[in-house]
């Protein structure tokens, strides 16, 4: 900051021009600053003026959201701000929707529920703020300082939130585990970053991205003699991707999701289970199509000199995309607890939100941010319907709760099993517009190695829907195990209907959302890559050799 | 002076060593500290690097990783007092309310 007082040597221009990139975040710092303060002036017992206050937070950073879009992104254009350490462009700004998105609807969510608990405290609601700050700042940030300190700010947060019922043995565990899981992969995925550091010479995304072909050259020359950097990349490469498949819970790193998921506060695993997967998402996204687009293919070799071709982080994420879905359905089947069947059905969204980033065309794009906007609508509505069984003595969180719910609240019933089947994929809901898209891009690519993986793709979220469908046999068919009614609190009423009426509407008239992401997909520097160019004159398709082509 | 691969070997060393310990030990405040061993492995190859090409931007980084590991350490440690106060026993094998 001081450098940019010196460089500019003008206050007002950077108040103009860089400050505004960053108007949403500062917003939001300033509310969840204002909510500690205004948590200690109110009596124990009255805090819910911090939630009205947090809400009010998220609408301006909302509104100032915006207006960034308008005044710069809406025609395709983006700017880069800080010393080219964060820039707005549409897929910024689109993410940053979604977390705001979900925060506001978490925080709608929560009100009741910290009371159920007996934990209404200011400082929760601050720290939902926070972590929104830190994912905004990932959607934004193209350098790997700005993308590590914005996923810690994040991280920190949710550990807090997730051991936030501290009086609650099982918060405890589920909040030590997050955060020795959490920790430890921040370290693997910043090794990562200290490697690729140490090969090109910056932390700055595009001067990486710039760096690469050259060095992952098999006749690399520095120093007047050939080395062979290909596999230090590799290995720097496989370590981030390690570290982001923690964050985004993919097998084989998922063991943390289901203990965090079914431990943590209800509320705050609605909020971890949409808004920190779609953050470590835009992240992924911004760490391997920005930073990375040259190692997706595979890295050429030399014939004449027996240098082999290494296979790309496509391969990588094919495979863990596939081992992700199906490991998420089969270990969901069997679950008795909601939260835990619905963690290990996140960890299956994830596998499919991965499809996008891997057909690398504009279809799959479009279908990795819709489907991330759509799963943070339609998770977060079910994990309300979860949140409104909880009562006086009742957990709520075990398959028999949901008994017989037809008879206590029809209403409720119906918008959970719109939610249910639109994480299920069934149309008319916005589930399936979103599978559509990832699907279909995969497809397009017509590389059969991808289709297979779009086929096995269809016929998981077939299973899937067996364990959807379980939910709705208990709430329609079973008879009633407890006679306690479900009351709704009207903020959760409202955030409930909000989600459903944007997953109907979504699922039936997606055009705008539609228009919106694809812009996103289009932003620049998220490079497109054709598995196929090579198809037509050697007559082999499967990872044709030699680098993608840049848009 | 000492080459470059020296700083970075013993780094890649450090880094196994604090992995490793993640792995096989037990109790929670072992396992974070096996953690922070990890983190100042890579400060460590951040230095080297950063001297070895006269760039500022590693140095920098190694700044943040240590406050970022400083929040962390607040965070976590809180968390195990929390756990520690409602079990009596740090050893991560015995949380196991959680089925795993």
């Amino acid at each position: 900051m001081l450098a940019l007082i010196q460089a500019t040597n003008d206050l007002k221009t950077i108040g103009d021009q860089v400050v505004q990139l960053i108007m949403p975040e500062v917003i939001l710092t300033l509310f969840a600053c204002a909510a500690l303060v205004l948590d200690v002036m109110l009596p124990r017992g009255r805090k819910r003026p911090v939630a009205w206050l947090s809400l009010a937070g998220v609408g301006f950073a909302l509104v100032s959201l915006g207006f960034l879009y308008f005044n710069i992104t809406s025609e395709g254009k983006s700017r880069l701000g800080f010393f080219n350490m964060i820039v707005i462009d549409n897929y910024a700004v689109v993410f940053k929707l979604i977390f705001l998105i979900g925060a506001g609807l978490s925080i709608l969510l929560s009100i009741r529920y910290l009371d159920e608990e007996g934990e209404q405290r200011g400082e929760y609601y601050s720290l939902i703020l926070f972590s929104v700050v830190g994912m905004m700042f990932m959607a934004s940030g193209v350098d790997l300082l700005t993308l590590f300190i914005s996923l810690e700010l994040m991280a920190i947060s949710v550990y807090i939130l997730v051991g936030y019922t501290k009086r609650d043995r099982r918060s405890n565990e589920a909040s030590m585990k997050y955060f020795l899981l959490g920790a430890f992969s921040s370290g693997v995925l910043l090794y990562g970053i200290s490697m690729i550091y140490g090969l090109t010479g910056s932390t700055n995304l595009a001067n990486i991205a710039k760096a690469l072909p050259i060095i992952i050259s098999p006749a690399y020359e520095p120093l007047g003699q050939t080395v062979d950097l290909r596999y230090l990349v590799l290995m720097s490469m496989i370590l981030m991707a390690a570290g982001m498949f923690f964050k985004v819970a993919a097998v084989p790193f998922h063991m943390w999701a289901p203990d965090a998921y079914e431990g943590a506060p209800t509320s705050t695993t609605a909020f971890m289970s949409v808004a920190v997967k779609a953050a470590s998402f835009a992240m992924f996204g911004r760490l391997f199509l920005y930073g990375l687009p040259d190692l997706r293919d595979t890295l050429a070799g030399n014939a004449d000199k027996n240098i082999p071709g290494l296979p790309g982080w496509a391969v990588l994420l094919g495979v863990i995309a596939a081992i992700t879905i199906v490991w998420g359905n089969l270990a969901a089947l069997t679950q008795n607890n909601t939260k835990r069947l619905l963690a290990y059905s996140s960890i299956s969204h994830a596998g499919y939100t991965m499809l996008g980033l891997i057909a690398a065309n504009e279809t799959g794009y479009t279908g990795f941010i819709l489907y991330l906007f759509i799963y943070t609508l339609m998770n977060l509505g079910v994990f309300g319907c979860i949140i409104a069984l909880r009562r006086h003595g009742i957990q709520g969180d075990r398959m028999e709760d949901l008994n017989g719910l037809m008879k206590k609240a029809p209403w409720l019933t119906v918008m959970m099993t719109i939610f249910l089947l639109s994480l299920g994929g069934i149309p008319p809901t916005a589930g399936f517009i979103g599978k559509l898209y990832l699907f279909a891009g995969l497809i397009e690519t017509g590389n059969p190695w991808l289709v297979r993986l779009a086929i096995l793709a269809v016929l998981m979220s077939a299973v899937s829907l067996y364990y959807y469908i379980r939910f709705i046999r208990a709430m329609y068919i079973e008879p009633e195990t407890e006679m306690q009614p479900v009351k709704l609190a009207p903020s959760l009423q409202t955030a409930l209907a909000v989600a459903v009426l944007l997953v109907m509407l979504i699922g039936v008239y997606p055009q705008p959302l539609l228009r919106l992401t694809q812009k996103a997909a289009q932003a620049q520097g998220l490079k497109t890559h054709d598995y196929d160019q090579k198809k037509a004159d050697e007559g082999e398709i499967e990872r044709p050799p030699g680098a993608g082509t840049g848009r | 002076m000492i080459p470059l691969s020296w700083y970075l070997g013993l780094s890649a060393l450090l880094f196994t060593i604090g992995a490793v310990g993640v792995f096989i030990k037990r109790n929670a405040i072992t396992i974070f500290l096996c953690i922070e061993l990890m983190l100042n492995a890579v400060n460590l190859t951040f230095v080297a690097l950063s001297s070895y090409f006269g760039d500022m931007g590693g140095q920098l980084f190694v700044f943040i990783v240590m406050t970022v590991a400083a929040a962390e350490a607040a965070v976590g440690l809180a968390i195990i007092i929390s756990i520690f106060r409602n079990r009596e026993s740090l050893n991560v094998d015995e949380a196991d309310s959680l089925k795993l």
